[in-house]
């Protein structure tokens, strides 16, 4: 028991309560070096690029193609074929995906299938990599018969990224509080026109950032595509979305194992280039977040 | 007046009816109208059913699955659950609930919702429905130059008139109002209550209300729900002045319980 010592001293600190301010200190101090140590690598990484590969960056290196067996020369088809495979996966996953998460949050019943549904996309999710890679291939390579191919490399993507799709863009469509919909059901709004009018406006800024991570962590995936259309090397640029194409996750892969003679700079360049494209997805979904929600909307 | 066998046919008509949610009955009706262009008060104490029967005649039923309605209530003579397109039945009755929803969009766009949505195209048009149904919730003045911010971010005494004035802009039949009051000063539910009674000469108007002189200063005729079952039903007047069969409805009205 603590002694106040009286009315006087009443607001007074006590002896008990200097010693939980210093307990609180320690815990803080704890915590933050904790948080400090988690970040550290991030930066010891990002340092280690930057002075190596950095020298090597400039505009001709992202628009030649490499030379002298990839030990010179730029990433141009590898840069363009990731943004290929990027965007056809986001073509496949995004309707998809946003359809999907629509019936789940605003369609589907609270019933043992909806909740079958939920836990296969939660499973879904944590499955590895490589596992997508291998379906990749027997789905699309060979079941489907679209061969090693952007079309069968980027549909294995899109099925590697549909189950954080549909968990973001459902997360963001359930923040929409439930009384607006109400109010709009009862006026007589079909659930269409509820989604159209007030769910949807006011979840899109959720759903396209979510969108937006999604593609950062697409870029930089490379055994979903290694099988299933990714090539090692390309002297041209793919005609079609049935032929193979470069990657740059693989492109770095290739030449920092599988070539002799490759310059120290130029596997950390490529490796800067793919971190860079990342961090500027990430931080424009950051950015938009931050615009989005200052714009209050209730 | 009670409703006599020569009074027009009632706009709402319950027969048997037992709302449950679960295996508890929330709700037991065995008969009970409203006549057009009458003020049909509800009163009672918490819990004894009155958001549940306004649920159930615009079937809102629908988007609670442990909900469950059984008998009839007939909106215009036809059963609400074989009316042939339930948002047609919904936008024939305005609903009001006691929380304030001002929609997230602009005021303007919170009243032009309900006639968009049934077609409505008109710029005119629109600009008079929403000018009429704002004034009608005692919002104009207020809104009127800023009619392009968002409800959303009005104050709750503001939005809950906003969403009268949405309830108005449907152009219903019915005007169901659960507790409008419960947000809105003293001053503005004068307002309010002026307009619904200059309503009554177009529409059919449901209060359910927690205050008892406010069904007293409106309503035409008034129930009073007790647990689940409407003890007594009558012109208010009389109710008022005592002329009741159970006398736990004096007993409510004086503040004896509740
Ligand atoms: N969604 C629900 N799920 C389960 N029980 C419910 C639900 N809604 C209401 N009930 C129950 O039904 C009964 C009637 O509730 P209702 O909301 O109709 O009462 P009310 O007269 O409107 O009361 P209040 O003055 O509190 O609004 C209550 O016992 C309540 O607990
Ligand atoms: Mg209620």
């Amino acid at each position: 028991m603590s002694d106040t010592g009286g009315g006087g001293s009443l607001f007074a600190a006590t002896a008990r309560d200097l010693d939980n301010r210093k307990k609180q200190a320690r815990y803080r101090g704890v915590f933050l070096g904790m948080t400090l140590l988690l970040i550290l690598p991030v930066f010891l990484i990002l340092a280690v690029l930057i002075s190596r590969g950095g020298p090597i960056l400039s505009l001709g290196f992202l628009f030649t193609y490499p030379s002298s067996g990839m030990t010179a020369g730029g990433v141009f088809p590898a840069l363009l074929g990731t943004i290929f495979l990027v965007t056809a996966a986001l073509v496949f996953s995004v309707p998809l995906g946003v359809a999907a998460a629509l019936y789940l949050s605003e369609y589907a019943a609270d019933n043992w299938l909806t909740r079958l549904i939920n836990l296969a996309i939660i499973n879904l999710a944590g499955v590895p990599s490589i596992v997508h890679a291998l379906f990749g291939v027997g789905a699309f390579v060979l079941f489907f018969g679209f061969g090693t191919s952007i079309l069968a490399a980027s549909l294995t993507l899109a099925v590697m990224t549909l189950p954080v799709v549909i968990v973001s863009t459902r997360e963001s469509l359930q923040a929409v509080p439930r009384a607006f919909r109400e109010a709009s059901w009862s006026m007589g709004a079909t659930r269409w026109q509820t989604i159209r009018h007030i769910v949807l406006p006011n979840s899109v800024s959720g759903i396209l950032t979510g969108v937006i991570l999604e593609v950062s962590r697409t870029a930089g995936e490379t055994a979903p595509i290694m099988f299933t259309g990714a090539a090692f090397f390309l002297p041209f640029l793919p005609q079609s979305v049935y032929d193979q194409t470069m990657a740059l996750s693989l492109h770095l892969f290739v030449i920092s194992t599988q070539v002799p003679g490759v310059p120290d700079a130029l596997p950390y360049g490529v490796a800067l280039l793919l971190i860079s494209i990342v961090l500027i997805m990430n931080s424009a979904s950051i950015a938009l977040r931050m615009v989005l929600r200052s714009r209050k909307k209730w | 007046m009670v409703a006599a066998p020569s009074t027009p046919p009632p706009v709402v008509e319950v027969n048997n009816l037992r709302i449950r949610y679960g295996k508890e009955v929330a709700l037991q009706l065995d008969e009970l109208s409203v006549v057009p262009n009458e003020i049909f008060g509800i009163i009672g104490p918490a819990g004894s059913g009155r958001t549940s029967f306004l649920k159930a005649v615009n079937r809102m039923d629908l988007f609670d699955r442990s909900m469950d309605v059984e008998g009839s209530i007939r909106f215009r003579g036809r059963d609400v659950r074989t009316w042939k397109n339930v948002y047609s039945l919904r936008r024939r009755i305005g609903v009001v609930f006691p929380l304030p929803v001002g929609l997230p969009l602009s005021v303007y766009d919170n009243v032009a919702l309900a006639p968009r949505l049934s077609g409505v195209r008109a710029k005119s048009e629109l600009n008079d429905i929403v000018e009429r149904c704002l004034r009608r919730a005692a919002l104009w003045d207020e809104v009127k130059d800023r009619l392009s911010s968002l409800g959303s971010l009005l104050s709750g005494g503001q939005q809950q008139r906003l969403t009268i004035a949405r309830g108005l802009s449907q152009d219903p039949d019915l005007l169901m109002l659960d507790e409008f009051s419960i947000a809105v000063d003293p001053v503005t539910t004068m307002r309010i209550e002026d307009v619904l009674k200059e309503l009554k000469q177009e529409l059919t108007i449901i209060l359910v209300t927690n205050l008892v002189q406010q069904a007293r200063r409106l309503a035409d005729r008034t129930a009073f729900f007790l647990g689940g079952r409407c003890i007594e039903i009558g012109a208010t007047d009389a109710i008022f002045s005592g002329e009741v069969k159970d006398r736990r409805t004096t007993d409510y009205i004086l503040g004896r319980f509740g």
